[in-house]
């Protein structure tokens, strides 16, 4: 076929990858600069509760996000920031849901943990671990169900692993055939715990075990677990059921932001490496850069937009009004 | 013409079949819920007229497809989840209290989970300790749920097509010793709305608030207080939440004394709520505390003569209403 491809074909190529991995590249930075935001309100007070950072696994959530459609499904985790803005959130409603305001996406009452918006397809983040895995299933089952063509993702870490419904839903997906792809980011630590003390056996052998196709990828690679993403969802689509992702990846902070002598679970050493050698956003810059995609100004000016966004929406957020009190039993049914 | 009589499980069916019908987003999955039609037979001959499509046997994973319920309601279906026993519910905790109860609030409201959870509850079937309880109380106290105790053909009919076209998570309880149960049910369309306590009989001298199983029960007992002379009437709130609390306060006031008969644990129970909106209501109107009656607080015995002493009957019930009235 590619003697007949014309020059212009070929051009259009050239300048649709260049779109796709500079739109990946940004959607990334969005990522690292919200949670740099969310540090930073939350050690300056200014949010309540608690937050989990994303940073560090940026490219699992764009690599998947990118290879969707925006009426497509995803659930998401207590560790969820990334997900919701790779699949189409905006800053400043995520930050106003943040800090409790009312024009946060779940009217402040959902906060950092549970974030949901059904003009995205994102059915929430969820609190409770692998507590989503029925809900990205349940609704893979009524995309088929309803023939939308819909395809439903579900996120969650490793730690999920050790729960049980994880293992029921997917066994009836199989049995199903249903268009739902699970995404176990493995970031190595269940909370405080390394993964390898509470993981026994090989984790894609529990999808392989109920005939579900599987693939470990580096979660680094933004490129790759795209690739990944892309073959999945488009083989659920067409009706060729579940798979499953192992996306290899590192949680750069601590469990949540409060989180900061770590050492008694992990090494300073060990951060350092992969912050350095395996960056998800380093990695594509070189590469942009190396195919002349992008120079590294126009990557830092990437970087100057982003961070001005980031600035506005928090801006937005901080004067945002809080939810009046009689919201406070508003919506508890519909 | 003489009115149309269905059995409890005839009337299920009916309103399931009537409802699947009207509404293709409607499907049922659960354990056993195809060929089979359950255990108790209630679901036969669904799959046969909608095919495998909507009504779906299930591996034997609660927790799994109640979740898979959840999401595939929030993604536009209205599933119909069939629990086989009450005392199953306890693996689909997660599901129903952190999950469907919490969606649409905590997503400020844009999402719902119009999805139906059908099970059962009650005891003296002669199955132990873990196929007889009646677990309904722990779901009233969640907010977000909807929580319906039908005690007749008529009202288990007509409560469950309101609960399929509920926006909210709705879960009813079904006796599993009613199914056989024969009422009368009309053949033209109906619904019966939430909230709405129903008088299944009424009376002068004492009121008897009876859910599900104990209805039955409360009208046993209305019928030998009659005999001695009391009058009691017997109200049946239909669903705990929402919760008619006019009905149970006006019968309350009228009577002057009440007995809360349910057949959940009485400790810190479905009796103990119903108790404290009548104190709380009717107090200065009451000539007597009110008097609560539940499961004995035991684990289900299998044994049947130890069994039979751990639920409220008519004849415990009407003891204690002839104490209430001093006439014992």
């Amino acid at each position: 076929m590619t003697t007949t491809t014309s020059k212009h074909d070929t051009g259009r190529e050239v300048s649709s990858a260049k779109e796709k991995w500079l739109r990946a590249y940004r959607q990334m930075v969005r990522i690292r600069l919200f949670e740099e935001q969310v540090n930073e309100l939350y050690t300056r007070a200014l949010m309540p509760g608690l937050a989990h950072l994303y940073s560090g696994e940026e490219a699992v959530a764009v690599g998947i996000c990118e290879a969707l459609r925006i009426d497509d499904y995803i659930t998401s985790t207590h560790r969820g920031h990334g997900h919701c803005l790779a699949k189409g959130a905006t800053p400043d409603r995520m930050f106003a849901e943040l800090l409790g305001k009312e024009a946060g996406y779940c009217r402040g009452k959902g906060g950092s943990m549970h974030i949901a918006d059904p003009a995205t397809g994102n059915l929430g983040a969820n609190a409770i671990v692998g507590g989503s895995v029925g809900i990205a299933t349940g609704a893979a089952f009524a995309a088929k169900r309803l023939g939308t063509g819909c395809v439903a993702v579900c996120f969650f870490g490793e730690g999920a692993l050790g729960q049980g419904s994880l293992y029921e839903v997917m066994n009836l997906a199989q049995l199903w055939k249903l268009p739902v792809i699970y995404v176990c980011e493995n970031n190595l630590y269940n909370e405080y715990t390394h993964y390898s003390e509470t993981t026994a056996g090989d984790i894609l052998g529990r999808a392989t075990a109920f005939g579900i196709e599987a693939a470990s990828v580096d979660g680094q690679d933004v490129r790759k677990v795209n690739d990944l993403a892309t073959r999945f969802i488009e083989r659920a689509r067409a009706g060729g059921g579940p798979a499953f992702v192992q996306a290899n990846t590192y949680r750069y902070s601590g469990h949540h932001v409060g989180d900061i002598n770590r050492e008694y679970y992990r090494s300073k050493q060990e951060e350092q490496q992969w912050k350095t050698e395996r960056d998800p956003i380093k990695l594509l810059s070189k590469w942009l850069i190396a195919e002349s995609y992008a120079d590294s100004a126009q990557l830092e000016g990437v970087h100057s937009d982003v961070h001005a966004e980031m600035e506005a929406a928090v801006k937005f957020a901080v004067a945002a009004p809080y939810p009046a009190p009689e919201e406070v039993d508003q919506d508890v049914y519909a | 013409m003489p009115e149309r009589e269905l059995t409890f499980a005839q009337a299920v069916r009916e309103a399931l079949s009537e409802e699947m019908r009207r509404d293709s987003r409607v499907c049922i999955f659960g354990e056993d819920v195809a060929e089979a039609g359950t255990p108790f037979k209630v679901l036969s001959g669904l799959v046969e007229e909608f095919g495998a499509e909507r009504v779906l046997d299930t591996p034997i994973s609660e927790a799994g497809f109640t979740g898979v319920g959840v999401g595939a309601a929030m993604a536009g279906l209205r599933p119909v989840v069939d629990i086989m026993f009450g005392d199953f519910l306890t693996l689909t905790m997660d599901q129903m209290v952190n999950q469907a109860a919490k969606v649409h609030y905590m997503s400020g409201g844009h999402w719902k989970v119009p999805m139906v959870m059908r099970t059962t509850l009650g005891a003296t079937r002669r199955s132990a300790a873990q196929h007889s309880q009646s677990l309904h109380a722990w779901f009233s106290h969640v907010p977000g749920l909807k929580v319906v105790l039908p005690s007749t053909p008529y009202d288990v009919k007509g409560l469950l097509k309101t609960a399929i076209r509920d926006e909210n998570p709705v879960i009813l309880f079904e006796d599993k010793m009613m199914y056989k149960m024969k009422g009368p049910v009309p053949e033209e369309e109906y619904t019966i709305p939430f909230g709405v306590a129903d008088v299944k009989r009424t009376g002068d001298d004492i009121t008897i608030v009876a859910t599900s199983s104990m209805v039955q029960v409360a009208l046993g007992a209305a019928t030998l207080l009659e005999k001695e002379g009391i009058s009691a009437e017997v109200v049946d709130p239909r669903t705990t939440w929402p919760l008619d609390e006019k009905t149970l306060i006006e019968s309350a006031r009228k009577t002057s004394r009440v007995i809360v008969v349910d057949e959940g644990y009485g400790r810190y129970g479905v009796t103990a709520e119903l108790a404290a909106v009548i104190a709380e209501g009717a107090f200065y109107d009451l000539d007597a505390p009110v008097k609560r009656m539940g499961a004995m607080h035991v684990p289900i015995p299998f044994s049947p003569p130890l069994e039979d002493l751990t639920v409220p009957t008519e004849q415990t019930v009407s003891e204690a209403a002839r104490q209430l009235c001093g006439k014992s």
